[in-house]
């Protein structure tokens, strides 16, 4: 029995747009792999959140109404991150909640989207992937994927497929890194003490390489390893499982292939 | 309390600075967020405990005025007085003149973030009594003259080498080569101080953690058992609580203490939970011989019905702050008023405006762990989001982010305009990056780079290359 | 003139009226307490009489009480005797003005001075009866009264508190139960102490110390006699 291919709208994210491509051709292919048709609808920028996050409820809506309408014939929309994911899974409903029409077409996309990892475990049922990764990683929780989507078990379960790869887990994997979108720049001095307390338990496991599911705590991350002088290693965790590693990892110089493992 | 809201980010400077706070913070973090646990692991029933006590409190908000009246009716049955109180200012006063006609001059104190809330000590003191707050935590900030850090844990901040300096400072009678270097030793001299302290008191003053209408009882929770001694000693016990605080019958509050304690402390249940209804009765050999409850409003009633509802069913565990990074990282004298942390950060603009404390639902990641661990599961992210609506609404929000945020979301609205010039602008700064991967410095991104580097983008964008690969792909065919 | 009562009920019903169509009539409401249900109770107290027994005991152990079963009440003398002397505490109580505890042989110990009534300053050791004692987190229910001063539960820094098995239930609920049976629906006594083992703190560095205020030891006798009262058991 051969189910037909769904049909699934990639949602970029912005910041994979602008700093790390890669993760999206990492996320595409992984969702082609695991047997869906994927498009990537020009109409999208960013999901909304610095303007949701912000009390800017008016551009929120605006942006909102544009990601419905720019993903509207798709089976299925997938975001490589779980704070974007669960921004249209969860928040966009919220946006409408006195707009029964504009409600439906919210919900109605929420029952639609998923984080990618998620999504291939989950609705794809995929089990395991074909990559090699020679490392020892750690994995860092993301908290919207964490706690609004429920993203734990499922990247843990994909990476244990990863030839040659070991896991160690973090101590605090599920507390926030300090990101926060705006707030690190807001509250510069708030968020580098909470990335610091994070940096150091990453380094306290002795892995190589650092993995989460979202670039903007990737971002984070990644910055302070390199500014205390760190040589742990940051990527996306897509790029682990699409056996996407050529490319240089978060923040590193050209050249430096140390992650090529393939 | 005389805020401090509005300079949050200062404060929080401080605060990162101390390495008394961070030390107690590193504490705080592992001890009750692991306690805590532990607790909810042993209890199957925990999280549909949770839904019973989020439900008990809605419907007691729902029916706020009707449990009201009846709580009230009980306590005048059972010989006790009611003083209801619209404003800080009409609690103190009513206080104060409970405790001038009974000639009191020494009032003890039980913990009670509603006392703190309406600064209750100074205006007692400026009338000429002696306040003593007699649990251990609030005693000792007391005499440091310091408002408490924590809902549960007043001193938390304070190391014991400095309770120790205010004991030698304050207990100058004591022999001054006694031992006081262990927590215990701290520990017994607060209770043979406070011992005197309680015998001596004309009224004692305790809070409530809840009201009971089914019987006209208030119920307190305490590990010390300073709260039992403050109200059965003197002749006058008063109770300060806000009306939020009432709730149907006893299953109700049993329902709701099974998960407080646990989330507080990871205690199954707290030393002692007291219910006390009116004065002693005739046939009493001890207790108060007058019981006065003061209902306090402060704003609550106009928090009902609004989108900061919910906030009503707060229950003071203080399991938000235990699990806030950023209240780990800054302390609780950083939110600047009573109430710090999550729960803080919500209700502190209700009760002294957003002007004042807009700082507070700000300073937050949203990561959403204090609401994964609220026994009421009140949704604190989305309630500081409001927060942020409301000032982003009445321009409160500061002016170089509401512009910065016009402009991109300008762009963000139009995709083509947007894909067009971040296209651009991302070629030019992976262009500057590249070769070392990352900036350490960069003009506008200094709230980034001042701490962190900034990891340079790849090159041309998503959209870009997934354009070319499309138009190679069509060629290819 | 409005009283502040009428503006805080005002300004509640106001509020009230914009959100809150409470689908509660007011006889339901009424009927919430005239007739209070009981909502979800852990299965953890759902046992045997004994095994609630064995349940509260193995609880007040874990708050840091100390335990003692013995099978009839004419032992009690001898125990708070023996107890007094390995704990090296001086041979002197102050005793509950209950019928019961008072009617035991405490003459007999000639070494133990007893005198009777609310606590005083200096009194350190205390022997009180109980209400009920709630298996499901060991917590001793004991209420006001003649015959239960509430000081004696919190001045002395030793309290000894002498339970009779059949006290023993398994939740809350049920100590409710008993109290609306004593005391009449809706009525409660002054004060009602739900003690969970010997007062504690944290506040200093987040270390548990034993006896901040109130006793600082709790010693529990427990009196076997029979099994529950009939008609609120857990069984
Ligand atoms: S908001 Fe929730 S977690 Fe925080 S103190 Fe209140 S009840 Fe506890």
């Amino acid at each position: 029995m051969s189910k037909p291919e769904p049909r699934v709208g990639l949602f970029v994210t912005c910041l994979v747009d602008l700093f790390r491509p890669s993760v999206g051709f990492a996320a595409v292919k992984l969702l082609e792999a695991a047997g869906c048709r994927v498009e990537v609808p020009e109409l999208q920028t960013c999901c909304g959140q610095p303007a949701y996050n912000s009390g800017d409820k008016a551009d929120t809506r605006a942006i909102a109404l544009q990601v419905i309408e720019a993903f509207r014939d798709f089976d299925y929309v997938v975001a490589p991150s779980g704070s974007c994911a669960a921004m249209i899974k969860k928040h966009y409903p919220e946006l409408f909640e006195k707009e029964p029409e504009q409600l439906a077409k919210a919900e109605e996309l929420s029952a639609r989207t998923f984080e990618l990892i998620s999504f291939l475990t989950d609705v794809m049922q995929l089990s395991d992937v074909e990559a090699a990764f020679p490392q020892t990683v750690t994995y860092h929780d993301s908290c919207s994927g964490l706690r609004e989507l429920g993203v734990r078990d499922q990247p843990r379960k994909l990476l244990s497929s990863v030839n040659a790869l070991s896991l160690v887990e973090l101590s605090d994997a599920d507390i926030c890194c300090g990101f926060g979108g705006t707030f690190c720049v807001k509250y510069p001095d708030i968020s580098n003490i909470m990335v610091t307390s994070k940096t150091g338990s990453i380094e306290s496991t002795g892995a190589q390489t650092l993995l989460a599911g979202d670039l903007g705590c990737l971002m984070n991350m990644a910055g302070k390893l390199q500014r205390s002088g760190s040589d742990i290693q940051v990527r996306h965790v897509a790029e682990v499982l699409a056996d996407m590693t050529d490319t240089p990892a978060i923040g590193a110089a050209e050249g430096d292939t140390r992650n090529g493992g393939n | 309390m005389q805020s401090r809201s509005h300079s949050f980010k200062e404060n929080a400077r401080e605060a990162i600075a101390d390495p008394n706070i961070q030390a107690a913070m590193a504490k705080m973090k592992v001890g009750f967020t692991g306690k805590r646990l532990a607790a909810a692991a042993r209890l199957p029933e925990f999280e549909a405990l949770r839904d019973a006590a989020r439900d008990i409190k809605n419907h007691s908000l729902a029916n706020l005025d009707f449990y009201l009246e009846r709580y009230e009716a009980k306590v005048l049955e059972t010989g006790g007085q009611v003083h209801w109180a619209p404003t800080a200012a009409d609690a103190r006063k009513a206080i104060l003149d409970i405790c001038e006609r009974a000639g009191a001059k020494t009032v003890t104190k039980g913990k009670s973030m509603i006392s703190e809330e309406i600064a209750l000590n100074d205006h007692l003191e400026e009338a000429g009594m002696t306040v003593v707050e007699t649990d251990l935590g609030e005693y000792i900030i007391q005499l440091r003259k310091e408002p408490p850090s924590h809902i549960i844990a007043p001193a938390v901040h304070v190391s014991k080498e400095q309770v120790e300096a205010d004991f030698r400072a304050q207990h100058q009678h004591l022999p001054a080569e006694r031992s006081l270097s262990e927590p215990t030793d701290l520990v017994n001299e607060a209770r043979q101080i406070l011992r005197q302290r309680y015998l001596d008191a004309d009224v004692g003053i305790t809070g409530a953690n809840f009201l009971i209408a089914e019987t006209g009882t208030s119920i307190i929770v305490t590990n010390e058992g300073n709260g039992d001694l403050t109200q059965s000693l003197p002749k006058i016990h008063i109770v300060i609580a806000s009306i939020e605080k009432v709730v149907p019958n006893l299953e109700d509050a049993s329902t709701i203490l099974r998960v407080l304690a646990r989330s507080a402390t990871g205690q199954e249940f707290s030393a002692y939970t007291t219910l006390s209804t009116g004065p002693r009765r005739a046939e009493d050999p001890d207790g108060p011989e007058e019981y006065h409850v003061i209902l306090l409003d402060n704003g609550r009633s106009s928090m009902l019905g609004s989108e900061f509802q919910d906030m009503l069913r707060c229950i003071r565990c203080g399991a938000c702050m235990n699990h806030c990074p950023v209240y780990h990282a800054v302390g609780g004298h950083s939110y600047g008023w009573v109430y710090p942390g999550p729960m803080g950060a919500v209700l502190t603009p209700n009760l002294i405006g957003v002007e004042e404390a807009g700082h507070l639902p700000n300073a937050s990641t949203f990561c959403g762990r204090c609401e994964s661990v609220c026994p009421v599961r009140i949704p604190l992210p989305k309630m500081m989001r409001h927060w942020r609506e409301r000032e982003f609404e009445r321009h409160l929000t500061p002016k170089s982010v509401r512009h910065g945020l016009g402009v991109w979301a300008f762009m963000a609205r139009r995709p083509a305009l947007y894909h067009r010039l971040t296209g651009l602008g991302i070629r030019a700064l992976a262009a500057l990056g590249r070769r070392r991967g990352r900036f350490t410095s960069l003009p506008l991104a200094g709230g980034w780079t001042k701490y962190r580097d900034l990891p340079a983008p790849q090159g041309k964008t998503f959209q870009q290359l997934w354009a070319e690969k499309q138009k190679n792909g069509r060629a290819a065919k | 003139m409005t009283t502040a009562r009428e503006q805080i009920l005002g300004a509640v019903k106001q509020s009230l009226k914009k959100n809150n169509p409470s689908g509660d009539r007011p006889d339901e409401l009424a009927q919430r307490l005239s007739d209070p249900k009981a909502n979800l109770i852990p299965e953890r107290s759902r046992l045997p009489h004994p095994a609630q027994v064995d349940l509260m005991e193995s609880m007040l152990i874990e708050l840091s009480a100390t335990v003692k079963r013995i099978s009839s009440l004419d032992e009690v003398p001898d125990e708070v005797v023996t107890y007094l002397k390995t704990r090296n505490l001086p041979q002197e109580v102050r005793l509950a003005p209950s019928k019961e505890l008072q009617a035991l042989a405490w003459d007999d110990q000639s070494l133990l001075k007893v005198s009777c009534g609310p606590a005083r300053e200096p009194d350190q050791v205390s022997v009180t009866g109980a209400f009920a004692a709630v298996a499901e987190t060991g917590t001793l229910m004991l209420h006001s009264g003649p015959e239960g001063p509430t000081t004696l539960n919190f001045l002395p820094e030793n309290h000894i508190v002498v339970l009779r098995s059949s006290q023993v239930v398994g939740a809350y609920e049920e100590g409710w139960a008993r109290l609306r049976k004593a005391f009449g629906n809706g009525t409660m006594p002054r004060t009602l102490n739900m003690i969970s083992g010997p007062s504690r703190t944290g506040d200093i560095e987040q270390k548990i110390e034993l006896g901040a205020h109130g006793p600082r030891r709790l010693h529990v006798i427990i009196v076997e006699d029979g099994h529950a009262e009939t008609g609120d058991s857990a069984g």
